[in-house]
């Protein structure tokens, strides 16, 4: 069994990964940069879980609702997430339908699945597949991001489209219920304390006490 | 410090030997494979130069207009503040904060902080306040979301393709440089050549 820094005593500092000992009194700061230590990210579990249960419950007006309301002399039309999607699909912009799929429906969806898996399978200490496991966590960190995308282009838009006298563009209220499902989820996935996935499921107390 | 020669893996906590990485080179953990850290010959200095260049950049695109419309012989111009500004004046001020703190604040920090940091080195000085701002460039390299906001740009350029004459404007042009300078300063800024010069 290779050992973890934990189980030697060891602090890693979250910030400026430098390893110290860890001091029997108070909460330990990191000697060089500062941060406070600790073993595992407190609470971890239970905030990420905290964020993805509100993610999901602004996932559902951030699909149903609309994110851009259009008026023009042609009539008005107000477009959805997937409305706006289909729209580009059809207009036979289908990369373009692709890559806002994948940012705006695909991304927060599978973060929300994939986090939810990843605590699950921590509360229930299975020690299956640890490095795919890891691997998935690594994933769900760096596309977060993404899912911005639909934001920044509501933001341009309703910016060029506003002044002109043909058409007006507005954001919907879904701009603001998805703005938040972006910024829970990436606080879910920093939330979530990948180093749990590797530990030994024989000791529960030692977990229960860092966690 | 003697214990700076182990390593911790900050994705699986696994306890390793430092093994004295060649540079150019990244050190992957042992067991689940994730970056420990990775080295660069003159890392700090090119890192650096990059960031001035990023810096340049930044102010660039935050000058001039990311996309022009033109329709009927009326002209739009919107620039990155400009889109900050319709949100907010649409009653959508949370959503104008968000678009303004990834795509204008949390860059130009990360940018300022490492000017701060590597500055002050590269004349054989120690920067003053290492320990916060550290932890700010951390912070906002984590929420800036430059590159994001490109492909936004982007996707944006295409749907309104299909409604008026589009231009792209220098912003946007800015803005792929900046998102390209500030991968290249990703790849070659090592926090732990800043503290061992840092102290």
């Amino acid at each position: 069994m290779q050992a973890s820094a934990a189980s030697s005593g060891l602090l890693s500092c979250g910030a400026c990964t430098l390893v110290s000992r860890a001091t029997p009194a108070g909460v330990a700061q990191c000697p060089r940069c500062g941060c406070a230590l600790h073993f595992r990210k407190p609470g971890s579990l239970g905030r990420t879980w905290a964020f993805l249960i509100a993610a999901i419950a602004l996932y559902v007006p951030a699909n149903t609702l609309p994110i851009m309301l259009t008026h023009s002399l042609f009539g008005s039309q107000d477009d959805t997430i997937i409305s706006g999607v289909v729209f580009l699909w059809e207009d036979g912009s289908w990369y373009l339908a692709l890559i806002v799929f994948f940012a705006s429906i695909f991304v927060p969806l599978a973060k929300i699945i994939g986090l939810a898996v990843l605590c699950l399978s921590v509360q229930l200490r299975v020690a299956w597949r640890r490095e795919q496991r890891a691997r998935l966590y690594r994933l769900i960190e760096s596309i977060g991001r993404w899912s911005m995308l639909d934001i920044f282009v509501v933001a341009l838009l309703v910016t060029v489209v506003q002044l002109t006298a043909l058409a007006s563009v507005r954001a919907g209220p879904a701009a603001l219920a998805f703005g938040a499902v972006v910024v829970l989820t990436m606080c879910a996935a920093q939330s979530f304390d990948p180093r749990l996935l590797w530990d030994p499921a024989k000791e529960p107390d030692e977990r229960r006490a860092a966690a | 410090m003697n214990r700076a020669e182990l390593l911790a893996c900050p994705e699986c906590d696994l306890l390793q030997s430092d093994s004295a990485v060649p540079r150019p080179h990244k050190a992957l953990c042992a067991r689940c494979g994730a970056v420990l850290y990775q080295r660069h010959d003159q890392g700090l200095d090119r890192s650096l130069a990059l960031t001035a260049t990023a810096l340049v950049l930044l102010g660039v695109a935050n000058a001039f207009p990311m996309l022009s419309l033109e329709l009927q012989g009326e002209r739009t111009d919107a620039t990155l503040a400009g889109a900050v500004a319709a949100l907010w004046s649409q009653n959508m001020q949370l959503v104008a904060l968000l678009v303004a703190f990834t795509a204008i604040f949390m860059p130009l920090a990360e940018l300022l902080a490492l000017a701060w940091l590597l500055a002050p080195l590269r004349f054989g000085r120690r920067a003053a306040h290492v320990r916060p701002l550290f932890r700010l460039l951390q912070f906002a390299s984590r929420w800036g979301m430059v590159e994001v906001f490109v492909l936004g740009t982007l996707v944006s350029y295409v749907k309104l393709g299909h409604l008026a004459n589009v231009e792209a404007g220098i912003a946007l042009w800015a803005f792929v440089g900046l998102m390209l300078v500030m991968a290249a300063i990703d790849a070659h800024f090592d926090p732990r050549d800043l503290w061992e010069h840092a102290g």
